[in-house]
């Protein structure tokens, strides 16, 4: 299987645990704040960026401890080759250094992405498609991110050049044109990267998306509006047009930073933030499985459901399963109860989750 | 428990970049261990540097000469010069002897951010020398990184108007790289593979 012999160490509420013999499905049971969440979080955080939860390093490490926590798994090769050893930890007394080591030896977080795509979905984003612009940003973000590794360096670097020039066009003085062309010049050739990345995206999703039945998930239709222009050169022009409006304004209203993702259901034509709780839901999950099926193109992947079944009624449920079965990525999926998981009880490695600590029922 | 002046110079070494409160207190103890020889001389050397350190009213070097000993350097080729952000930037490129030529230090990068403006590094001084002439190429080696490129950019504009080639070290360093970080061969590449700007 994808994901085998994981070791959470000092890792919020479990102190030691350990995940042997997963399989396909892999149920994790128990009450909540019994842990079951945080050993997905623990998975999460094999791949690069902040994890499920967006937390702060510091709040990883298990509470009343001396600081510092380890996540590792064994991901398997394909041809029998041994299984490459992934782990991610924060020392005690450098708490807030992610560290990555692929099979023992010190590796960037980055890389893991190319050892494994991991997606999730879990209750925090139920409200993605009423929250900010941003929040649907980031959330294509982490898309793009599984399929090109380079779209965090290109983020990065277009943050940094995005702020020093606001700062040049809130400055008292007329900014300098050379230096603000120099900023200028930086923003459009990451600003490109980005955008052209981002499309690139959508239009996979969209065809991965199209072979979709409509029945019984609602089929999201998906398009991405452009805060400014794709090409390099034209970005470029864009912001030297743009000064005199974007220093009245005090930020820059050309560029990527203002892309929308568009999400609307398909049959109804209404936006996705209007349709019911239910059917935004099954636009998530449709959007998760079209981007898990991508990503899992030439490497092995990984699908984290946090509190996903129990609230899908039973069609849905068994569909959602079907699909899942299906799919070649290993999914990790938690619940209170296991009635939900009937349909694949047989098939699934299952644990009790409680007060931090695993048992394999 | 050591004494006080013993935990002072424990404490002051600390503070050197590299170094920390534990190779502070073990290059102590080694001083100590090693008092006969090692801190007279080191004592010499500190107030050597201390007497006669200056920063080159040229090229912004710092050495104990002046001018340093780059500028006062007569083999040194007077019509090449490479245009650095700061001085460990230039001891970087000077290791590797991979440079005949002399240098210009500028002493930071722009950022809005940090504030700092074109007219708190030494451009000015910059395009005095190269007015001044007998400079056929300058070579902007600036690091790459945005505050650093977009220093680089500045320049080549202010410097267009000058009969000099005006060149950059190429792409090869490591995106978010310092100079000062880099092994002789990545340095070497990237010399050069230096090109005109723009
Ligand atoms: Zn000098």
């Amino acid at each position: 299987m994808a994901l085998d012999r994981i070791t959470l160490s000092r890792f919020r509420n479990h102190a030691e645990t350990a995940l042997d013999a997963a399989a396909h499905f892999n149920l994790l049971v128990g009450e909540n704040g019994a842990g079951k969440t945080n050993v997905l979080e623990a998975l999460s955080l094999l791949a690069p960026g902040r994890g499920l939860r967006r937390a702060g390093l510091s709040d990883l490490a298990q509470a009343g401890g001396a600081g510092g926590f380890s996540v590792g798994a064994s991901l398997a090769q394909p041809d029998g080759a041994d299984p490459v050893r992934l782990a991610t930890y924060a020392r005690a007394d450098q708490p807030n250094r992610r560290r990555v080591q692929v099979n023992g030896a010190e590796a960037s977080a980055n890389g893991l992405s190319e050892w494994l795509a991991l997606g999730w979905l879990t209750p925090a984003m139920d409200r993605l498609f009423s929250d900010s612009a941003g929040a649907r940003r980031r959330f294509l973000d982490r898309m793009v991110l599984a399929l090109e590794p380079a779209h965090a360096h290109h983020s990065a670097r277009y943050e940094a050049a995005l702020r020093e020039r606001n700062r040049l066009l809130a400055d008292e003085r007329e900014p300098d044109p050379a230096w603000l062309e120099g900023v200028e010049r930086h923003l459009a050739r990451h600003g490109a990267l980005i955008a052209q990345a981002r499309a690139r995206t959508v239009a996979a999703l969209v065809d991965e998306l199209a072979t979709l039945p409509a029945e019984p998930f609602a089929v999201p239709l998906i398009a991405l509006e452009a805060g400014g222009p794709a090409a390099e050169e034209d970005l470029a022009l864009a912001l030297a047009q743009g000064r005199r409006r974007d220093r009245q304004a005090g930020r820059t209203l050309t560029g990527p930073h203002r892309d929308e993702l568009l999400v609307t259901m398909a049959g109804k034509m209404m936006p996705a933030a209007d349709c019911s709780t239910g059917e935004q839901k099954a636009m998530l999950i449709a959007l998760t499985l079209a981007h898990a099926g991508l990503a899992a193109r030439g490497r092995p992947g990984v699908l984290l459901l946090d509190e996903v079944a129990a609230h899908l009624d039973p069609v849905r449920r068994a569909a959602l399963f079907d699909r899942l079965r299906q799919g070649a990525a290993q999914v990790w999926m938690t619940g209170t109860e296991l009635a939900p998981f009937e349909d694949i009880r047989g098939e699934a490695a299952v644990w009790r989750v409680e007060g931090g600590r695993v048992m394999r029922a | 428990m050591a004494s006080t002046e013993i935990e002072r110079l424990a404490s002051a070494l600390a503070r050197l970049p590299g170094l920390g409160p534990r190779s502070a207190r073990r290059a102590v103890l080694w001083l100590v261990k090693h008092r006969e020889r090692a801190l007279p001389e080191l004592l010499e050397a500190l107030g050597g540097v201390q007497d006669n350190l200056s920063e080159c009213p040229q090229c912004g070097n710092v050495d104990t000469r002046v001018p340093c000993g780059i500028c006062s350097d007569l083999r040194r080729d007077a019509r090449s010069l490479c245009v650095v952000e700061e001085v460990s930037d230039l001891w970087a490129l000077d290791r590797a002897r991979l440079f005949t030529g002399r240098y210009h230090v500028l002493g930071g990068r722009l950022s809005a951010l940090d504030g700092v403006r074109p007219e708190d590094l030494s451009i000015d001084q910059l395009l005095g020398r190269v007015e001044a002439g007998g400079i056929d190429e300058v070579v902007l080696a600036m690091n790459a990184t945005l505050e650093g490129q977009t220093t680089a950019h500045y320049l080549a504009e202010r410097l267009e108007s000058f009969p000099v080639r005006v060149t950059q070290l190429a792409h090869g360093l490591p995106v978010g790289g310092e100079l000062d970080y880099l092994d002789e061969g990545t340095l070497a590449q990237a010399l050069r593979a230096r090109r005109p700007v723009g």
